[in-house]
């Protein structure tokens, strides 16, 4: 069998990944996906330590259904307000939207 | 080695490799198109983690409506005609801050002593699943429902702009 060890370093891995995406990136929607990255990494925790070792609760299998709707209604948000940003500013670029900016 | 394993390597491996092509490839549309890859490798995982609930729930709203979403923005945005523009001059940085998140996690997971059973999955059914998402969270359900009407309602008005826009 797989040891719990493996999934949580996979998770860790892939919340790196997106980490690194979310940091580097400049484009809103390279952003966003790099967002989606660090989302599956949480859900992929969150069912491992409900298999392993909560099975009878397993509160994290239904966290994670949460995550999933609450990633959805995020990227239905998201891609909004890059439309507007786009229609204000002509660009997806976060470093150019700084009016909010001190 | 079981056969699961050899499964959960290969299916780790393409999770693993197509996110870091996400976050790494120049082009956007390539980027995209890893996502959906990682995507669908994660809903692998999820049935190697013995929820095909949410193995199936990934493919229909992860691999069908987000992916179609963020390509629906990458098109209406023009985002691929600025590739150049993908990446920061705060990468090094970025780099920095996430080899050293992994590091600290793994050094964590791997010192960690977990309780209970740490080599088996335990299948849980379906229908437990509903049972419990019913009744004891049936709240945080309700909630999770209004949540989604109101960024639906906020998507249009954000997106369809003011009068004689």
């Amino acid at each position: 069998m797989i040891p719990i060890n493996d999934f949580l370093v996979l998770s860790t891995i892939l919340f790196s990944l997106g980490l690194y995406g979310v940091l580097a990136r400049r484009s809103a929607v390279l952003i966003l996906m790099s967002v989606e990255l660090m989302l599956q990494a949480v859900s992929i925790n969150f069912i491992t330590f409900a298999v392993y070792l909560n099975p009878d609760t397993f509160t994290g299998i239904i966290f994670a259904v949460f995550v999933i709707t609450v990633a959805a209604a995020e990227v239905g948000l998201a891609l909004a307000v890059i439309l507007r940003l786009f229609r204000n500013k002509a660009t997806a670029n976060v470093d150019e939207a700084d009016i909010m900016k001190w | 080695m079981s056969y699961e394993e050899v499964i959960f390597y290969v299916v780790g491996a393409v999770t693993v490799a197509a996110a870091a092509g996400v976050v790494f490839s120049r082009s956007v549309v390539h980027a995209a198109l890893f996502l959906m890859l990682a995507l669908f490798a994660v809903a692998g995982i999820f049935i190697l983690l013995a929820a095909e609930f949410l193995a199936i729930v990934q493919v229909l709203i992860y691999g069908g409506a987000v992916t179609i979403l963020v390509l629906f923005a990458m098109m209406l945005t023009r985002v691929r005609d600025l590739p150049t523009a993908t990446d920061g001059p705060q990468k090094p940085f970025a780099f920095l801050a996430a080899v050293a998140f992994a590091a600290t996690s793994i050094a964590a997971i791997v010192s960690t002593d977990w309780p209970g059973n740490t080599d088996k999955v335990n299948v849980i059914a379906f229908n437990d699943i509903g049972t419990a998402l019913f009744t004891t969270w049936a709240v945080p359900f309700e909630i999770a429902s209004l949540l989604l009407i109101v960024a639906l309602i906020g998507a249009i008005i954000l997106a369809r702009g003011e009068e004689g826009d």
